[in-house]
């Protein structure tokens, strides 16, 4: 079942704040395997010219994503999250997520598309700081595979 | 920002010092605790073989955060990357053993960009397969 195209533009309300913490960013440098002390050594970021510890590059998918289910389970849209991978990711930077920041993400369906059966969506997600500051804007492309034939 | 590695002497074709990551189980596991993605086609054979796969697959997220660390250690300052995308066309299958998987990941700088930035391609393999697509970063320079 083709996705509705005029959800296409449509902009959810943002989402409250996550308050990053020094510590999760600590966890999720470990879980990858990060050694760099920019991520958990205060003192050390301060020498990068950070006022705290910053984020791996990638951390705020988490937060992103989790915004981006408010698009995933609209009911209206009626997307099969069951049948749903992960096409492709992009992040554009304007500084690093770091420690202390108070962030909102504001989701928009950029794009529906069909492909021999598949549904694309393309969601974005503009996420600002605690001043309203723009931080980080994250691409994400979900495929929908088509439903099997019974 | 103290990334360095100067702009001035890096060219087109410069290429990044290769990593290779590995990833069994046990790091699935811990990804999906601290990234709070507990899909269980990454932990749970029984259900990924169920809807079609091979075996658990990590999380594409996990590659793609393994990918930019050959650009992160290169400049020494992650927060020097401007840009950051990748496609995700292969999964990479992590069998239940002691060895798991290894991402191989290189790099190389593809354009001089202005503002001190450069783009860099990343290529990504496990098992010998390609496992990102289209995976570039724009990192700015000392």
């Amino acid at each position: 079942m083709a996705l509705d195209q005029s959800f296409v533009g449509r902009t959810y309300p943002p989402t409250a704040p996550y308050e990053v913490g020094r510590e999760k960013i600590r966890e999720f440098a470990e879980a990858v395997g990060e050694t760099n002390p920019v991520y958990t050594d205060p003192e050390a970021a301060k020498e990068f010219g950070y006022p705290d510890v910053i984020a791996p590059p990638t951390f705020v998918f988490s937060i992103t994503f989790r915004a981006a289910g408010q698009v995933v389970q609209d009911p209206q849209l009626g997307l099969d999250y069951s049948r749903v991978v992960h096409g492709d990711q992009k992040f554009a930077y304007a500084r690093p997520v770091r420690a202390g920041d108070r962030l909102t993400v504001t989701s928009t369906i950029e794009a529906i598309k069909s492909l021999a059966g598949n549904d694309i969506l393309d969601i974005r997600g503009e996420v600002h700081d605690e001043s309203g500051e723009l931080v980080v804007t994250a691409w994400t492309k979900l495929v929908a595979r088509a439903a099997e034939e019974a | 920002m103290t990334a360095k590695i100067a702009y001035d002497e890096v060219e087109v074709g410069t290429e990044l010092p290769a990593r290779s990551f590995p990833v069994t189980r046990a790091t699935l596991v811990r990804y999906a605790g601290a990234s709070g993605d507990f899909n269980p086609i990454h932990w749970n054979e029984k259900f990924a073989k169920e809807v079609g796969l091979p075996d658990v697959i990590a999380h594409g997220m996990f590659t793609m955060a393994e990918a930019i660390r050959v650009v992160t250690d290169w400049t020494g300052d992650p927060g020097a990357v401007v840009e950051y995308g990748v496609r995700f066309t292969r999964p990479v299958v992590v069998p239940n053993d002691d060895q798991g998987a290894l991402i191989e990941v290189s790099g190389k700088v593809a354009a001089k960009l202005d503002d001190h930035t450069v783009r860099v391609d990343l290529t990504a393999t496990s098992a010998g397969q390609k496992v990102l697509g289209m995976s570039r970063a724009v990192v700015r320079l000392a």
